[in-house]
C-alpha cells in the first residue's frame, strides 16, 4: 500500500506521467512481442529489499537479475520457481512470463507473484497483491501482469514466494516413451522428448530419487547432463519440427525460430484490447510490444 | 421475463415468493437480499440468453452455484436476474494421461474427485464445504482449503475456462497446457466473485496422489508454542501437504463427536499432514517430531492407519458442525496474517472477543497464516449483532494491521468491501477497478460486491437486525 522506499519514489519519477515509457532489464529476451520501439528506457530498482525465511517470502526490486536473488536464496536454503536466460532480471522473467523449466515441480510462475509496486501510465504508483503467501483480496492483478510485457503498468519492486531447494537433484534420458517415464516416477520437475529421447530431472529426497533412478534404468534411462535448450518456443500442435524439444505437460516447444503467432479467438482480442485501453488510455507503455505477437 | 421463458423452459424460470427468498441469501450472516426473476440455464447458450435478457432489459445479474459462500458474494441486490448453474452439474471430460479434466461449474467438488477414484488423481483444492460448493463457485471465489498449502488455491489448478461476458459473448480464457498467450485473462478471471462474467465450462488441472501420506497430531499447552512451531516448521524448508491448528475450544466441541483422541486439556493442537515419497515423508515426520519437541510440543502422534489418520482429519472437518451444541449461529471470519505474527495476533483476537462478550473458536490453516475465528452466538439475543460485527471489524483491523489481507479464501462479496480502503490505497482500488471495467464496461454483472465505489446495496444488513419492511 504504501510506497515509502526512496527508490519506489525515484522510479515513479522516472515513469513520469507523459511521453512513451519502457523499462530495461537484462535484455536477453528483448524482442519478444515486438521492440521497444524508441520510447524511453528507464530502470527498476535493484537489489533484495527483504528476506523472510519463515515466511517463505522475498521483496526485490524488479531490476535485481535471477542469478544474484538465487545466490542470495541458496544462503538460505532457498529458491523462487522462476528461471531465464543469464542476465535475465527479475521484472523481466515476470514481463515475459514464461513458467520454469522446472514448472512440474515449481509451479507456474503466475504462482510466484504475490505483490507488485508499479507504476501506472497515468504515473500514479499503487500494490496489486499483498504481502502473504494466501491472499484473495481483491482482483488478482498480479497475474494479470504476469507475461504483459510491461503494457498495463511498470513494474518496480516486488514479493515473490520462495520454496525450499531441492535436497537432491539429477537429470537422466534415454530413448524412451515420456508416457512410461511419467508412469514410473512421482512428480518429475522436467520431463523433455525430443522425438526420440526423453530426458527427465528427478527432485526430492535422496533415497526417493535413487529408488527412481533404479526404475528408470531398469527402462533404458542413465545419468545425463542438463539439456540445451534452443532460445526459441512454439505451442505444440502434435507434430515436433526439426531439432524441437517438447516439454511434456506443459505444451511448450522449445525450437530454433519462434513459431508465428498463437491462434486467439477475436473474443479473447476484443477483451485484451479493452484491458490494455483501460490501463493505458495513450497507449505510453511500452507501445511497441504486443503480448499476442511473440515474435522475437 | 418473457424473454427468459422464450430462452429457456418455462419451468426453469421462476418468480415464486418461496424461490425467492430461497435465493436472496448464501450462507454468510448477511440477509435481506432481494432477488429477481430465477433462472436454471443447462447450457452456456442458456446462459448467454440470460446475461443478454437481464442486460436488454436494464437489469443486473447475478451468478450463484451452491451458495455456500460465506462474504455475501451471492446475495442479490436490487431484485437482479438470478442465474443458478447448480443443473449445469457434468463432468464432461477427464483426460488422466494429460492430468485435466473438464467440467460444468455446477460440479460438486467432492464429486470430482470422487469421479476420480481410482485413478490415481484427484482435484487438489479442498475448501471446508467440499461436499455441497461447486467449483464454479471455487473459481469465483479462488477457493482454498487445508491442501492448498503445498498445493496453491484454485487459480493453480484452473488451466482455462469459458465464460460468459457481462455483454452475452462466451470466450475461452486460458489453454489447456498452462502458461498464457498474451494476457493471463483466464487468471484475471479466477476468483471475481461473479463480477467479471460467467464460468460455464472450466477445465482443471488433476493432481496425482501421493504415494506415501502421514498424519502428525500434536499438542501444546499454550496457542503461542503451537504457533512457534509453525513458524519453526516452514522456516525449516519444509511445506506440509496441510498444518492445521484447533485451540481448546474447538477440541473440547469436536472429541466428544469423533473420538479421535484429542486431548482436551490441550490449549491448541496441530494436524500436521506430510505427502510425498516414503523416504522424504519418514525424514519429515522425525524433523518435525524434534522441532515440535524443541518448542514445548507435550506429545507427538503419528497416524498409525488409514482409520486413525481419519478420524484425525474428521474432527477437524466437523468442527463447524460440532459448535451447534453450544449455540445456534455463528460468524466465521477469515483473513491472513505473516505466519511469524500468529500466536500474538491469535491472543488479540481472544481479547476482543472477551471485550464484546462473545465466544470465540479458533480452527485454521496456520501453514499459511489463514486465521478462521469462529464467534459464537445466539441471533435471539438483543444487541448481539452489533457485538459480533464490532469484534469481527476489530480481527480485521488487527490482521491487517499485522502485515496481512482481508481474505485468504472467502472473498470479499459484501462483507468487507468496506474494508478495502484498510489495505489498499484509493490508487490500489483505482487500478482494480480498470481490470474490472474492461471485462463489464456497463456493470451489470454483480455490480455491488468487491469494491466499495460504485453501487450500494442498503437494503442487505446482517443477521437479527432487519430493517423494517424487509420480507425474508
Amino acid at each position: 500500500m504504501t510506497v515509502g522506499d526512496g527508490r519506489m519514489e525515484a522510479f515513479r519519477s522516472e515513469v513520469g506521467d507523459s511521453g512513451a515509457v519502457c523499462v530495461r532489464g537484462g535484455a536477453t529476451r528483448w524482442g519478444v512481442g515486438g521492440g521497444s520501439a524508441g520510447a524511453r528506457e528507464v530502470s527498476a530498482p535493484v537489489g533484495i529489499m527483504a528476506l523472510e525465511p519463515a515466511e517463505m517470502t522475498v521483496m526485490v526490486g524488479a531490476g535485481t537479475t535471477l542469478t544474484e536473488l538465487a545466490g542470495e536464496l541458496a544462503v538460505h536454503g532457498l529458491e523462487v520457481g522462476m528461471d531465464g536466460p543469464q542476465g535475465s532480471t527479475v521484472g523481466g522473467a515476470l514481463a515475459v512470463g514464461r513458467s520454469a523449466l522446472r514448472r512440474r515441480r515449481v509451479g507456474q510462475i503466475a504462482d510466484v507473484l504475490l505483490q507488485a509496486d508499479c507504476v501506472g501510465a497515468d504515473g500514479v504508483a499503487f500494490t496489486a497483491g499483498g504481502p502473504t503467501v494466501k491472499n484473495v483480496t481483491g482482483y488478482d492483478l498480479c497475474r494479470l501482469l504476469v507475461g504483459s510485457l510491461g503494457t498495463l503498468a511498470l513494474v518496480g519492486r516486488v514479493i515473490l514466494r520462495t520454496r525450499p531447494v531441492p535436497v537432491c537433484s539429477v537429470w537422466l534420458a534415454g530413448e524412451v516413451e515420456p508416457d512410461l517415464v511419467l508412469e514410473a516416477t512421482y512428480r518429475p520437475a522436467s520431463v523433455l522428448w525430443d522425438g526420440a529421447r526423453t530426458s527427465v530431472l528427478l527432485e526430492g529426497h535422496g533415497a526417493d530419487v535413487d529408488q527412481m533412478v533404479e526404475t528408470l534404468a531398469r527402462l533404458g534411462l542413465a545419468a545425463a547432463e542438463p539439456p540445451v535448450l534452443a532460445p526459441g518456443r512454439g505451442r505444440w500442435s502434435g507434430l515436433l519440427p526439426d531439432g524441437g524439444v517438447l516439454e511434456v505437460g506443459a505444451g511448450v516447444v522449445h525450437q530454433p525460430d519462434d513459431s508465428g503467432p498463437p491462434i486467439v479467438s477475436e473474443g479473447v482480442l476484443n477483451l485484451a484490447a479493452r484491458m490494455r485501453a483501460s490501463f493505458d488510455p495513450s497507449g505510453r507503455l511500452n507501445p511497441g510490444r504486443d503480448p499476442y505477437s511473440r515474435a522475437a | 421475463m418473457s424473454d427468459l421463458v422464450a430462452a429457456l423452459d418455462p419451468e426453469r424460470v421462476q418468480v415464486g415468493d418461496v424461490a425467492r427468498r430461497l435465493y436472496s441469501r448464501d450462507a454468510s450472516v448477511l440477509r435481506g437480499g432481494r432477488a429477481g426473476v430465477i433462472c436454471f440455464p443447462v447450457t452456456t447458450a442458456e446462459v448467454s440468453a440470460c446475461v443478454v435478457a437481464a442486460v436488454a432489459h436494464g437489469r443486473d445479474f447475478v451468478v450463484r452455484g451452491a451458495g455456500t459462500g460465506l462474504a455475501g458474494g451471492a446475495v442479490p441486490c436490487d431484485e437482479p436476474v438470478m442465474i443458478v448453474l447448480t443443473r449445469m452439474d457434468r463432468i464432461l471430460e477427464v483426460d488422466e494421461s494429460r492430468r485435466l479434466a473438464w467440467v460444468e461449474p455446477g460440479v460438486v467438488n467432492l464429486d470430482l474427485s470422487r469421479h476420480l477414484g481410482g485413478t490415481g488423481l484427484h482435484f487438489a483444492p479442498d475448501p471446508s464445504s467440499q461436499q455441497s460448493c461447486t467449483i464454479g463457485g471455487n473459481v469465483a471465489n479462488n477457493s482454498g482449503g487445508p491442501h492448498c498449502l503445498l498445493y496453491g488455491v484454485t487459480s493453480a489448478h484452473v488451466l482455462a475456462v469459458e465464460v460468459v461476458l457481462p455483454d452475452g459473448e462466451v470466450v475461452v480464457l486460458g489453454n489447456e497446457e498452462g502458461d498464457s498467450v498474451g494476457y493471463d485473462l483466464r487468471g484475471a478471471f479466477v476468483g471475481g466473485e461473479g463480477t467479471l462474467g460467467i464460468a460455464t465450462r472450466i477445465c482443471v488441472r488433476l493432481t496425482e496422489d501421493p504415494p506415501e501420506v502421514a498424519t502428525l497430531l500434536l499438542d501444546f499447552m499454550s496457542v503461542g508454542a503451537a504457533a512457534e512451531t509453525v513458524s519453526a516448521i516452514i522456516a525449516a524448508g519444509m511445506i506440509p501437504a496441510a498444518l492445521e491448528m484447533m485451540d481448546q475450544r474447538v477440541v473440547e466441541a469436536v472429541e466428544p463427536f469423533v473420538n479421535a483422541g484429542y486431548p482436551t486439556d490441550a490449549a491448541a493442537v496441530l494436524i500436521v499432514e506430510l505427502d510425498g515419497q516414503p523416504a522424504g515423508v519418514a525424514d519429515e515426520i522425525m524433523r518435525i517430531g524434534e522441532l515440535a519437541s524443541t518448542h514445548g510440543a507435550r506429545s507427538v502422534r503419528v497416524a498409525a492407519d488409514e482409520g486413525e489418520r481419519e478420524r484425525i482429519w474428521k474432527g477437524r472437518k466437523s468442527a463447524f458442525g460440532a459448535i451447534a451444541v453450544i449455540k445456534p449461529d455463528y460468524y466465521l471470519n477469515d483473513t491472513v496474517i505473516p505466519r511469524t505474527k500468529l500466536a500474538e495476533v491469535v491472543e488479540r483476537i481472544y481479547e476482543i472477543v472477551e471485550e464484546q462478550d462473545l465466544i470465540v473458536m479458533n480452527v485454521f490453516h496456520a501453514g499459511d497464516g489463514n486465521l478462521h475465528p469462529l464467534l459464537l452466538f445466539d441471533a435471539r439475543e438483543e444487541g448481539v449483532m452489533e457485538r459480533v460485527l464490532a469484534a469481527g471489524e476489530e480481527i480485521v483491523r488487527v490482521s491487517v494491521a499485522a502485515g496481512g489481507v482481508l481474505s485468504g479464501e472467502h472473498g470479499i462479496g459484501l462483507e468487507k468491501k468496506r474494508f478495502m480502503s484498510l489495505q489498499f490505497s484509493p490508487a490500489d482500488l483505482e487500478v482494480q477497478s480498470r481490470l474490472r471495467a474492461a471485462f463489464d464496461p456497463d456493470g451489470r454483472a454483480n455490480p455491488a460486491k468487491v469494491l466499495p465505489s460504485g453501487a450500494s446495496c442498503g437494503h442487505v444488513t446482517s443477521l437479527g437486525r432487519l430493517p423494517e419492511g424487509t420480507w425474508v
